[in-house]
C-alpha cells in the first residue's frame, strides 16, 4: 500500500472521483490501465524517496497547513517579493555568462550583452526593472505587516530577520548599480563610497574593504561583483528560508479586524 | 503583552486558524495569480523602457551627474536638506543609522496587545509620517537641480561689471564638475578636494590660476581652458578669488 495519503483538506474538485455505478464496462480499458500505472509509479518513486528522507510529512506541514479565515490579498505580498528576488537569480545567471568584471572589459561586455547578445537588452531590463519591482514590493510587504500589527508576538523574530533582508535588498541595488561601469553608476558609486568613508569608527575601513583599497582600483569591480553576486545574494537565500520556516511554524496573522466565530458547539451550550 | 494576553492570542489565533482553508490550494493560487502579475510588470518595463547604457566611465571627466537609483533619493536628499556642515555625518550616516534601529527594534518596543491600525493611533500616525516623508523626499531628490548648481550670491561690494564677471565664472565652474569633488557653499561633494567656500581668503588669485593649471592629482587640469577659452578661464579665478 502507499504511505502518502492524501490529507484531508484537499477542495472536493481536486480529488479523484470513484467510478459510479453503470460508467464503464466492468474491464479497464488500455487508457485506463495506462493512467493507473503511472499514477503507481509516480507513487512508488515518491514512496522511494520517502522511505529515504522522511520528506513527505515536511512537504505536507508546509503546503496544508491552515491559513486564518479572513486572508486577503495583501498577504500575497511576500511571496511576490520572493517571486521579484527569484526572477533577478535567473536573469542574473544569464547576464553573469556575458559579463566581465574587469575595469577594462565590463563596459564593452555590458554593451555587447545589450547590443549584440541575442535578446541581451531584453534580459539586462529584466534584471534593472526586477530591482525596482522588488524593492517597491519589498516595502509594500513591510508596510502591511507593519500595519497589520504582525510584527508583534509571537513574530518579532520574523519582523527582525525582514528588516535585515531589506538592508541585504538594498546592498544588492548598490553594488549593481556600479556594475555596467557607465558614467552614471561610476559617479554616484564614488559618492556612495564617500559617504560611507564619512561613517564613525568603521566607516573609512569599510570604504577601503569596498574600493579595495584607498583608492577607487583595478579590483574595485571584482569585489563589487563578488558581493553581488555571491555574498549577498547567498545570505538572502538563506534568510529567506528562516523567514518562511518562521511563517510556516507560527502561521500568517489574520487581518486584525477579523474575529473568530465561536465553535458551533459553544454556541448551543450556552442556550 | 503580558501573559495572559499572550494566551488570550494564541487561543484566538487557533480558532480562526482552524476556520481557515489549507494553504495549498488557495493560498497558492493566489500566490501565483500575483507572481504572474509580477512577471508580467517586469517584462513590460523591459520592453518599453529598455535597459540604456550610458557613455563608459572615465575618472579624469569634470562633467557627470552622480545620482543614484530613485529608491536611494530619500537617503541622497537627507544631504541636502541637512545642510550645516557640522551636521553633515549626522545626515549621511547617524539619522539613517537610528532610523534603522528603530525599525528593527519596533515590536520590542510596541509591545502592547492591539493589532487594528485604528486603535493604534502613535504607530498608525508614525507609519504614515515616515511614508509621507519618504514620499516627500523622494520627490525632491527627483526634481532636484543637477549637480551642476552653485547657490552662490555675488558680494555685496562688488561693482555692476565684476557681478557679472562673478556670474559667468560661477557657470564655468558650475559646469566644469568641480563640486564632484569640492563644497561651494551648500554646493557640491565635501571631498576628497578641500572645501573651496573660502578658497579667496586663503590663497591669492595668481595661486589659483596655476592650481587650476598644476593641479596635484586626482584633479583634472584646466590649462587646456586656459589655452583655449581664457576669458572664461580668467572668469572662473576671480570667482573663485572672490569666495571669501
Ligand atoms: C526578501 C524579502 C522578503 C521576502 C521574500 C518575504 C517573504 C514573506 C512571505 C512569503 C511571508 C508570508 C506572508 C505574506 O506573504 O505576507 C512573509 C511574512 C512576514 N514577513 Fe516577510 N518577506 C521579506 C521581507 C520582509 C521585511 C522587509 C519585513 C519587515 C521588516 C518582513 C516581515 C514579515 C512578517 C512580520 C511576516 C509575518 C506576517 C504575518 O504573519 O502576517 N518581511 N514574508
Amino acid at each position: 500500500m502507499p504511505k502518502l495519503k492524501l490529507p484531508n483538506p484537499i477542495p472536493d474538485q481536486l480529488r479523484p472521483r470513484p467510478q459510479r455505478p453503470g460508467e464503464g464496462n466492468g474491464r479497464k480499458s488500455t487508457k485506463d490501465v495506462v493512467i493507473e500505472s503511472g499514477r503507481d509509479a509516480g507513487i512508488s518513486v515518491v514512496d522511494w524517496v520517502d522511505e529515504r528522507t522522511s520528506l513527505s510529512g515536511a512537504a505536507r506541514w508546509t503546503m496544508f497547513r491552515k491559513v486564518p479565515k479572513g486572508t486577503n490579498w495583501f498577504y500575497t505580498l511576500g511571496s511576490a517579493t520572493m517571486f521579484a528576488f527569484l526572477s533577478q537569480a535567473v536573469t542574473g545567471v544569464f547576464l553573469a555568462m556575458y559579463y566581465d568584471p574587469s575595469p577594462t572589459r565590463a563596459y564593452e561586455s555590458t554593451r555587447h550583452i545589450t547590443n549584440e547578445v541575442f535578446l541581451g537588452e531584453f534580459v539586462r531590463g529584466m534584471h534593472k526593472w526586477g530591482a525596482t519591482v522588488m524593492m517597491v514590493l519589498i516595502f509594500l510587504h513591510m508596510g502591511r505587516t507593519f500595519f497589520f500589527g504582525a510584527y508583534k508576538y509571537p513574530r518579532e523574530l520574523n519582523w527582525v530577520v525582514g528588516v535585515v533582508l531589506l538592508v541585504l535588498t538594498m546592498i544588492m541595488s548598490l553594488t549593481g548599480y556600479l556594475l555596467p561601469f557607465d558614467q552614471r553608476s561610476f559617479w554616484a558609486t564614488i559618492v556612495a563610497d564617500n559617504i560611507n568613508g564619512t561613517g564613525p569608527f568603521l566607516g573609512p575601513y569599510l570604504a577601503d574593504f569596498l574600493r579595495a583599497g584607498p583608492e577607487f582600483g583595478a579590483t574595485t569591480l571584482a569585489r563589487f561583483y563578488s558581493i553581488h553576486m555571491l555574498l549577498v545574494p547567498g545570505a538572502i537565500a538563506a534568510l529567506i528560508g528562516v523567514h518562511l520556516y518562521l511563517v510556516a511554524k507560527l502561521g500568517t496573522t489574520a487581518p486584525p479586524w477579523v474575529k473568530a466565530e465561536e465553535p458551533e458547539q459553544l454556541r448551543t451550550e450556552k442556550v | 503583552m503580558n501573559q495572559r494576553e499572550k494566551e488570550q492570542y494564541l487561543r484566538e489565533y487557533s480558532v480562526l486558524k482552524a476556520q481557515g482553508k489549507p494553504f495549498f490550494p488557495y493560498a497558492v493560487a493566489k500566490d501565483s495569480v500575483m507572481a504572474f502579475l509580477v512577471l508580467v510588470a517586469i517584462i513590460a518595463m523591459s520592453l518599453v523602457l529598455g535597459a540604456e547604457l550610458g557613455p563608459k566611465a572615465d575618472p579624469t571627466t569634470t562633467t557627470y551627474t552622480p545620482r543614484p537609483e530613485w529608491y536611494f533619493f530619500f537617503l541622497f536628499e537627507l544631504l541636502r536638506v541637512i545642510k550645516p556642515a557640522e551636521l553633515t555625518q549626522a545626515a549621511t550616516i547617524g539619522i539613517p543609522t537610528l532610523c534603522l534601529i528603530l525599525l528593527i527594534m519596533l515590536p520590542f518596543y510596541d509591545r502592547g496587545p492591539e493589532r487594528r491600525p485604528e486603535r493604534r493611533p502613535i504607530a498608525t500616525t508614525a507609519g504614515i509620517i515616515t511614508i509621507v516623508a519618504m514620499a516627500y523626499l523622494t520627490y525632491l531628490g527627483a526634481s532636484a537641480g543637477s549637480p551642476t548648481d552653485i547657490e552662490m550670491k555675488a558680494p555685496s561690494d562688488l561693482d555692476r561689471q565684476a557681478v557679472a564677471q562673478f556670474d559667468q565664472g560661477k557657470l564655468v565652474a558650475a559646469q566644469s564638475g568641480c563640486l564632484a569633488c569640492h563644497k561651494i557653499g551648500h554646493n557640491g561633494n565635501d571631498g576628497p578636494g578641500p572645501e573651496l567656500s573660502e578658497v579667496g581668503a586663503r590663497l591669492p588669485r595668481e595661486a589659483i590660476a596655476r592650481t587650476l593649471e598644476n593641479p596635484t592629482a586626482p584633479m583634472p587640469s584646466y590649462a587646456a581652458l586656459r589655452r583655449d577659452e581664457p576669458e572664461q578661464f580668467d572668469a572662473m579665478v576671480e570667482f573663485l578669488s572672490q569666495l571669501r
